[in-house]
This record gives structure tokens, sequence and C-alpha cells, in this order.
């Protein structure tokens, strides 16, 4: 039954899939790794943005929290690396848990604001408990182990890496066309409603909240494998917003989206900073300003527009048009 | 139960207020609403009509009083909570979700008395055992031609009919409707009443209404309500003859004829 529905529309997915098995000959392949995180960083923010109508500003919490804790894991334990990484994933989910009860039940900017808050809180306890995380120095050195392979090459990582994002993103794609996501389009789109159908939206949001923080800490922790540390970057606000930089880049809303904002975010930074320049938030900011202003639907979305619909007879279901 | 003989109230609210910073909107109204009853809210605009029935359904929590749905405590709960206890609303200005068709309001509506909604790791296919119903209700308020369409492109009268689907598609004990009719055309109008004369088997029906004729046609009790305050409660036939009331309202309409 997946599958069916996966391949109903083969093309693309072959094609993503052919791009991402290339991806390391094309590019730099630890930027390719990157890219790879980002890109389920994003998909796990548009479940939030996108599918639910939340704005989340603290998502570096999720991230960055899963970098440490997977880098602990990693350090002290000597699991094998995926191991590490989904002992960071559910940390981040459960974190989640306190902070989605104490914020999902306020709306637009209040969720945002108290979300960074929260965030800020992590950032500082993260920054302080330095015997454990290593303060301003983060964690260094974090071992790549897997069954005595050898992974210390980045190229060969992407492909032990790979799998773990692809299984994020699956996952992503299937909450949103599940009953579950069924109902998160109702509370996006008229909460008081959904509500007197006798749904309780403030629980529905707490779970697309924690399962978002989930798939977050998937992408962070693995990301910190990649780098081999994890660093306070990863658990600053800049994080947050340029997770959702790459998500309105490529379309809010589009879930695969985020993907194209993340390749196109990672790898503008890459060749700026390789170039030396300094000012690379300037360049990205317009570059941001400049498609939200042209493409309204992002990235994804435009593209998506341009191509010819698939097979008419299948129930339209395109989470976010125009207005969301 | 054991049926005496007038039917025990299903609904009852008590000594209910609701105060908006200083403004009192509802003062003190006392509602019991029989069991199988139609039952009318009318009066003025800026009566409390639709305080009164956001209180009832857990949108609004009451400043005083006490509000009880089958013997059982509904006062303060949340809107879901009222929801789960049979009470089913329509809204005043029609409250859609406007990318989805009706058959997925439908089938949403039908989910939200099952655990299903939280099954994230399922595909939305499962949702399709409750197509059959779903269709069944699109049948029953004459919507089955557009089944799927997107709500928000349906014309007002059927995405009003939408709404009295959604409603019952939550089988509701006891079922609210905010003003049902509502900018409607004769035609629509005739439908609409039928629709709820059909509907009514086996419910309470609790409705806010400014058409006189759909109140006549369709009301067992009538509770004029005037400046938050209950002004008369009785059968339409007495209600429309009370001299207060004829003063307070019903004399502007009769006026206007």
């Amino acid at each position: 039954m997946i599958l069916s529905r996966l391949t109903a529309r083969p093309i693309p997915l072959i094609t993503g899939l052919l791009i991402a098995l290339a991806l390391p000959w094309a590019i730099y392949p630890p930027v390719a790794l990157d890219i790879a995180c980002w890109a389920l960083f994003a998909a796990a923010v548009d479940l939030l943005l996108g599918h639910t109508g939340l704005l989340p500003f603290g998502h570096a919490a999720f991230w960055g929290g899963s970098a440490y804790v997977t880098g602990l894991i990693a350090l002290h334990a000597g699991l094998p690396f995926p191991v590490a990484v989904l002992g960071g994933a559910a940390t981040a989910a459960l974190l989640a848990v306190p902070i989605g009860y104490l914020s999902a039940r306020l709306r637009g900017i209040y969720f945002a604001m108290v979300t960074l808050a929260f965030a800020q809180v992590v950032y500082f306890a993260v920054n302080q408990w330095r015997g454990l995380t290593g303060g301003e120095n983060g964690l260094q050195g974090i071992p790549r182990h897997f069954f005595g392979l050898d992974l210390s090459d980045p190229f060969f990582f992407y492909y032990a890496g790979l799998p773990l994002v692809l299984a994020g993103l699956f996952a992503a794609w299937r909450i949103t066309r599940s009953p579950f996501g069924r109902v998160l389009t109702a509370v996006r789109d008229n909460p008081a409603r959904a509500q007197a159908l006798g749904y309780p939206v403030a629980r529905y949001k707490l779970l697309a909240f924690v399962l978002s923080a989930g798939l977050s800490g998937l992408a962070g922790g693995l990301f910190a494998i990649g780098h081999g540390f994890a660093s306070l970057d990863d658990v600053y606000w800049t994080t947050s917003g340029q997770v959702v930089m790459m998500v309105v880049l490529g379309g809010i809303g589009t879930l695969w989206g985020g993907t194209l904002g993340a390749a196109l975010i990672v790898e503008l930074n890459d060749y700026l900073a390789t170039a030396g320049f300094q000012e690379i938030g300037l360049v990205t900011g317009t570059i941001f300003v400049i498609i939200v202003l042209v493409f309204r639907r992002g990235l994804w979305g435009t593209v998506h527009d341009l191509l010819p619909t698939p097979a008419p007879h299948r129930t339209p279901r395109r989470p976010a048009s125009e207005g969301a | 139960m054991g049926a005496p003989a007038t039917p025990p109230p299903v609904l009852t609210a008590r000594s209910l207020v609701k105060d908006f910073r200083g403004f009192r909107a509802v003062d003190g109204v006392d509602l019991d609403v029989a069991d199988g009853a139609v039952h009318a809210l009318v009066g003025p605009n800026g009566a409390g009509k639709t305080t009164l029935f956001h209180l009832l359904t857990g949108f609004h929590r009451p400043t005083a009083g006490r509000i009880h749905v089958g013997g059982r405590d509904l006062t303060g709960k949340s809107p879901e909570q009222v929801a789960r206890h049979g009470v089913a609303r329509s809204f005043q200005t029609t409250s859609l979700f406007p990318q989805m068709t009706p058959r997925e309001h439908l089938e949403l509506a039908l989910q939200a008395g099952t655990t299903l909604g939280w099954r994230f790791w399922r595909s939305d296919r499962a949702l399709r055992r409750f197509t059959g119903r779903a269709l069944d209700l699109l049948d029953q308020v004459g919507l089955a031609a557009h089944a799927d369409e997107p709500a928000g492109a349906l014309a007002y009268g059927r995405k009003r009919a939408l709404e009295l689907a959604l409603a019952l598609a939550l089988d509701p004990r006891v079922l609210l409707l905010d003003e049902p009719t509502a900018g409607m055309g004769t035609e629509d109008l005739t439908r609409t009443i039928e629709l709820i004369q059909r509907i009514r088997a086996g419910r309470t029906v609790v409705m806010v209404e400014h058409n006189m004729s759909v109140v006549a046609a369709l009301a067992d009790r009538v509770t004029v309500l005037q400046a938050g305050q209950v002004l008369v409660e009785g059968p339409y036939a007495e209600v429309r003859r009370d001299p207060r009331v004829i003063s307070a309202y019903l004399g502007d309409a009769h006026a206007a004829h």
C-alpha cells in the first residue's frame, strides 16, 4: 500500500533518489551530507510551519540538543553511530514534550517567541554545563563507530548516513499523509471547527511538535557525527532562523521544498566561505528577499506549478496553496 | 429512561452569566430544553443569543452559573469535551476547511469519534472506512453530487448544508444550530427547514434563529432573550402573542410587514 502510493509518481521519486545517491560525486562530500541533514531538518520544521500552521523559532534546541546527546553517546558509550543518532533524536523528542506542552496552545508570533525563549534556555544550559558539553569549545572528536567499518572518509560516511535521512524524510511524508496529518490540516485551517468536531487541538499540536522535534534531532545528531563535533552554533538561535529560511525558500507546506532550500543555502554558504567572503548573511538575505518576492510559493511550489499535473483522477492533496 | 409525562430536560442552564470587561452579555439565564424538542432562541441583536451558544458549547467559559447535559455537568469544559459528550454545533458564518472536499470533511468528522486520528504512521487511506457513511450523510443533505469538490468553491447554500452534515456526522444527542438559515433565499430556506425536520428525529435541537417563519415551522418552544436575560419562554403560539415580546422584538417585525 505504501509502495503503491510512493510509486504512483515514479519519476520524481526516482529522480530524487538518483540525485541523493549521486550528490557526493557532484559536490564536496561533507557538503553533500550537510545538505542531506538540513533537508531533513527543513522537512521536520515544515511539518509545523506548513502542515500545522505553527512557526517554530526554537528548533535549534532539538537539532543542537540532539547533536550534543548523540556526541556524548558516541564518545562515551562506543555504540554504532546510528544508535547514538537515534538516542539523540529520542532525547530531542522527549525535550519537546514540556516545551511543546507550554507553547503549543499559543498562536502565531507568541508561539514563535516562546519556542525561541525555550531554545535560548537550552543554549545557556549547554554553554554553562562545561564539564559535559565543553562549553565554548564544544564537543570534539566524536567518533563514527560502525561495527569496525572505517567511515572516516566523508564520501563513504555520506552513504552510511543517507539511509537515516531518507528514513526521516519518509516518516515526514507519511505523517503528512496519515489520518493524523488530515487532522493537522484541519487544525491549521480552522482550529475552532476542529475543536467543535471533538478534536483536542492543543494535544494534536503537541504530538506534531514532538514528532517534528524528533526528526530535527535525527538530522542534528547525524550532522554532529558527520562533522565529528557538536558546537554552540548548533543550539544558537541563528540555526532556528536558518532552517525556517530554508523552508520558506523551498515553499511552505511542500515538504520537499525544504530540500531545495537546504541545498541552496548550504551550497551558497560553502561557496562564499571558501571564497573568503565575510558577509555571508548579506548575500543569503538578499537572495531570500528576492525569492520570497518573485516566487510567492517558494522554489518547489513554483516548479510544481510549471510541471504538467499528473493523472487527474487522483485526489489532489496540496496541503498548502497560496494562503498558508 | 423511565418516561414521565413531560420529558425531562436534556440540557439545562442555571443562572448563566457572562461578563466581557464589565459588559454583561448574558445575565442570569435559566434554560431547560426538553429531550427531543426543537427549542429556538430568539431576540433582537445583542440580546446575548450567540454568547449563550458559545457558553453552551464550551467556546466561552461562564462567569457564573452551571450547564448540564444529560445529567452531566459540562460547566467550563473545553469545546472538544462538550462535543464528545454528544453536543454538536454548527457555526453562524460557515466555518469549513476550504481545501478539503465535503467527503473529506465528513470523514474527518466521523473519525473524531475514534482514535484513528492519532495514528501518524498509517496511510490516510485508512479513512476510507468512513467513506460510505460520509456519502450517506452528503446524500441526506443533498450534496452527493458535490462530494469531491473543494469546499471553498461550493455555493453558499451548499456550504450551509455541509455545515449541517458535519454536525450530524457526530450523531449528537443535542444539536445546536447557530442561525442555520442566515442569508438564505426562499428555495434554500424551504430545503433547510425540511432538512432540519428530518434530522431532528431522535435528537434535541437548539437553534438561534432570526427568521420567524422558520421558528414557526420548526420550534416546539421558544425562549426570547433581551439584554442578556430571558424575557419570555413558552410555545411559539403563546410567545408571539405576549405583549412584552411584541414590543421588544416581534413588534418590529410586525410593523415591517
